[in-house]
């Protein structure tokens, strides 16, 4: 990396970025392009016209370096380029490439820059662009925040378009007919008579030209892949058991590790393990940070061994009882603490007079746990390193590995594989660094670290902890004041942490959900704390708007029920942008909103911003004689233009199911400095036989592209709370809402 | 231990406790057996024994003699689909897909005993396979689809 590269990378978020991006570096080093990773090794025949497409004589490659999580970001991102290369699905494979600075991501700086969506003063889009051309310049490639979709729409579909121009120009040089009677179908250019030239035969050719700049990208009525339903590339992969993931990597003379690490993140004090060491099949045990691992045959026998070893662990770092956490959350409403007031509108004091209501919100600790556990496959040599594994941040994860190995970062080759979910799980490195630490002490022998369910759990970096303060006041009917003050940990700051990085300025994620909250309350007013010294936390699905929105929507209804006012109408008043305003009235209209009710079934709204992208949720519940149970969701989500309307709404469903599972069962604890929930038994998240139905409506009002991963999160856990309290009169303000009423 | 899986006779040298999931994924190389959780909590290493859907991490390998283990890649002859599967594609159920196997196998069998199954039905006995993804609404749709289909033959 250039010596700027690395100065940018070392401040490269909010505050010192706007600088850095816009004075320090120049125009030069942010317009200049990064050089094309598959332009090195083309072997003869082949050509490349950009870092996505990849032509041969036998077969067509395209590059999809979003990493798949089980989000479809693969099918997306072949999509895109399909739909402007007149590719059909069976034509080309997908790679997820190498990781290089070329892929870095366009618009993951968008949401980190302190800027309401609907913002797009001098300010607004100065910041945004500055921190744009940092992100260029370190080149950081990353999956995460929503961003797979806007970074990919208009970099993908050009990135076709210039492969088709090119091709044709090939065409026409070997046939002598113009380019502009050239047509190009399914994989093959077209000649006036039909003649069928395939992208394959014409590599040669095109590798000896310029590519085409600017090649015009198709109308949106041209689309014959975008915003149709279409079948998702690994679909029958994933339904016919074939799919390959990272834990189902082999690699030849392979052995397999388990880990304990310290599960109160502190120090390794000792360790026995003279009975492991004599365990069928065990090879080894070595020590790695703050923990042991142990070598064997198979997976289950280092699973074995590695939990026979007595050791002797270190206090934590952190609180070591729950009463601790919370004890430091709650004073953490303090001036020392305050991390930014981010929005002071109207008149605050003189508007919160008179009865005044008052309410405090609590979100715990919830942990990621996607199903396949985390692992990572790992082979050292003098000569570079090699892993395997699904992860969010390739060119981190290279620099972490050379950290441990000596090797530069460039020689750690990076083989990213399909994951089994993530949730923000998979944006860590410790199992990554484990692995690479054991096979440091073996060099030559490739190994495939396991974590058990149990380590995952003990060392999920969970959600941040925190609590709100809320006051309000309502006058004529109406809404009049929210002040709502915010404590959490930074997650951003932990996460950072851990890769050597500081944030500069404020978190943007303590408040996310309720800061820029697109609604017009007269007087309205958002503070953030942030809380040191607690367990580290990590981005989990939505990460701020995850606890925030429910603060937020949780307490508006409170004070549009003192207001005497309906839940929806008021909401739309309130609404400070077209986009809030058109999902809410989706929604309205969708869960025929006001229509009267059965005795014990109430309705919930809630609608939170997160991403960019409003999304309103009601749920419809029913106080049976065992409990709540939750009838319906209807959710209508703007996005701008949806890519693939079938993954559109299975993610939707998905985001929902998450949302509202976790909200109604999960919380991480910490007894003796560890967490007590270790398993699926302890922390469930929703089973079927608690999904509701859920109806999905993509509102596409043609703007800005965004992604949809997370966005319908956060307004799940208010909306249920708020049709509990429309069924039952019980307001919920702390999760997981098991604590205070029963779900069947 | 001497057993079939998928109409293949195996032996197995392993210690009596090793859980069937292990046995079929690391000395058979059956993948898509998943591990999730190890304590019967997730249902993603669901396999049939016998005929019925069970959770091969709670199998020790000394139970398995003379065993007909059947896992997702035998569930339909040769290249054929079960109509699990097919259900499961029409409806693209899957999004990471790391429970997809279990929750196939588990409705197999389902479908096996019940074969016009309600919601209801199909709630109680897929209550136990765990999709963090959240994929509920289409695996109920999907296993009224294969019912449907199961029927027309």
């Amino acid at each position: 990396m250039s010596k700027l590269g690395k100065i940018a990378r070392r401040s490269f978020l909010v505050g010192a970025a706007a600088f850095a991006g816009g004075i320090a570096f120049g125009t030069y080093m942010v317009r200049r392009p990064h050089a094309n990773p598959l332009a090195d090794g083309l072997d003869a025949g082949e050509v490349t016209f950009n870092p996505w497409v990849l032509i041969g004589p036998e077969r067509i490659t395209l590059i999809t370096p979003h990493a798949d999580l089980g989000q479809g970001a693969m099918h997306m991102q072949a999509t895109l380029l399909a739909e402007e290369m007149d590719l059909e699905p069976g034509q080309f494979d997908t790679d997820f490439g190498a990781p290089a600075a070329a892929y870095w991501n366009t618009a993951m700086a968008g949401d980190a820059a302190p800027f309401r969506s609907s913002d797009h003063g001098l300010m607004a889009r100065t910041t945004r662009g500055a921190m744009g051309a940092v992100f260029k310049i370190i080149g950081l490639q990353g999956t995460g925040g929503s961003s797979s979709t806007p970074d990919s729409f208009d970099k993908l579909r050009q990135a076709g378009a210039m492969a088709r121009e090119t091709l044709k120009l090939a065409a026409a040089q070997e046939t002598g007919i113009a380019v502009d009677r050239l047509a190009t179908d399914a994989g093959a250019v077209v000649l006036p008579d039909g003649t069928r030239l395939p992208y394959t035969g014409l590599a040669a050719t095109a590798a000896t030209l310029e590519p085409v700049e600017d090649a015009p990208l198709r109308q949106p009525s041209e689309w014959r892949l975008i915003g149709q339903p279409t079948e998702r590339m690994d679909i029958v992969a994933k339904s016919t058991g074939q799919q390959h993931y990272g834990i189902d990597t082999e690699i030849e003379g392979m052995v397999h590790a388990a880990v304990r690490i310290n599960p109160r993140r502190g120090a390794l004090n000792g360790y026995d393990a003279s009975t492991a060491e004599t365990m069928r099949g065990v090879q080894t045990v070595l020590e790695v940070t703050d923990g042991v691992a142990a070598i064997a045959d198979n997976t289950w026998r280092a699973f074995q061994a590695v939990n026979a070893i007595d050791c002797d662990w270190g206090p934590a770092p952190y609180p070591a009882e729950m009463d601790g956490h919370w004890a430091a959350v709650a004073s953490s409403f303090t001036d020392e603490r305050l991390d930014k007031e981010w929005r002071n509108d109207g008149d605050i004091d003189a508007a919160l007079t008179g009865d005044v209501i008052e309410a405090e919100y609590r979100a715990p600790y919830v942990a990621h746990q996607p199903l396949e556990p985390l692992n990572a496959v790992v082979r050292v040599t003098e000569a570079g390193v090699e892993v395997w594994t699904g992860h969010q941040m390739p060119r981190f994860l290279q620099q972490m590995v050379a950290g441990v190995t000596g090797h530069e970062p460039e020689q750690v080759t990076f083989h990213n594989q399909f994951a089994g979910g993530s949730f923000g799980h998979r944006l860590e490195f410790d199992h990554v660094v484990q692995a690479a630490e054991i096979a440091n002490q073996m060099r030559g022998t490739p190994v495939k670290l396991t974590y058990q369910r149990e380590e995952d759990f003990a060392h999920d970096f969970p959600r941040q902890i925190g609590m709100a303060r809320a006051r309000g006041a309502a006058a004529d009917g109406r809404v009049a004041a929210t002040d709502i003050q915010i404590a959490t940990v930074s997650s951003s700051r932990s996460q950072m942490g851990r890769l050597g990085q500081s944030v500069p300025g404020p978190d943007t994620q303590i408040p996310a959900g309720v800061w820029n909250a697109p609604y017009a309350i007269p007087s309205y007013r958002v503070r953030a704390y942030a809380v040191p010294g607690l367990a580290p936390t990590s981005s989990w699905r939505s990460v701020g708007a995850s606890t925030g929105g429910f603060f937020g929507e949780g307490f508006l209804d409170e004070v549009i029920h003192a207001a005497g006012a309906d839940p929806l109408q008021e909401r739309l008043r309130l609404a400070s942008n077209p986009r809030a305003r058109a999902v809410l009235e989706a929604v309205g209209e969708m869960s025929d909103w006001g229509r009267s009710l059965p005795e014990g079934r109430g309705l919930g709204l809630a609608m939170v911003e997160s991403f960019g992208v409003p999304v309103a949720e009601v749920i419809e519940v029913e106080a049976t004689d065992r409990g709540i149970r939750i009838h319906d969701v209807w959710a209508a989500a703007e996005v701008g233009t949806v890519v693939d309307p079938v993954n559109f709404e299975n993610h939707v469903q998905g985001a929902i199911v998450w949302g509202l599972g976790h909200a109604i069962n999960c919380e991480i604890t910490y007894s003796d400095g560890m967490a007590n929930q270790l398993n699926f038994d302890q922390h469930d998240g929703m089973r079927i036989w608690q999904a509701p139905r859920i109806a999905v409506r993509a509102v596409e009002l043609g703007g800005d592209v965004h992604g949809i991963g997370e966005p319908p999160v956060p307004p799940a856990a208010p909306a249920l709370a708020n049709a509990i309290f429309s069924a039952t009169g019980q307001r919920l303000r702390e999760m997981p809402f098991s604590k205070l009423v029963d779900f069947v | 231990m001497q057993f079939t899986v998928n109409g293949t006779p195996h032996e197995v040298d392993v210690e009596e406790d090793m859980p069937l999931l292990w046995v079929l994924r690391d000395e058979l190389g059956l993948k898509s057996v998943k591990y999730g959780c190890g304590i019967a909590q997730c249902g993603a290493c669901t396999v049939h024994i016998d005929g019925f859907a069970t959770r091969s991490c709670q199998v020790p390998a000394s139970t398995l003699e003379g065993a007909e283990i059947t896992t997702l890649e035998g569930l339909a002859p040769g290249d054929t689909l079960h109509a699990v599967q097919e259900a499961w594609i029409a409806h693209q159920v899957a999004q990471c897909g790391y429970c997809q196997s279990g929750q196939m196998m588990q409705a197999a069998d389902l479908l096996a005993g019940t074969p016009d199954p309600t919601d209801e039905d199909i709630d109680s006995i897929m209550g136990g396979n765990l999709c963090r993804c959240g994929t509920y609404p289409r695996i109920r749709a999907a296993i009224h689809d294969a019912a449907a289909r199961l029927r027309e033959g």
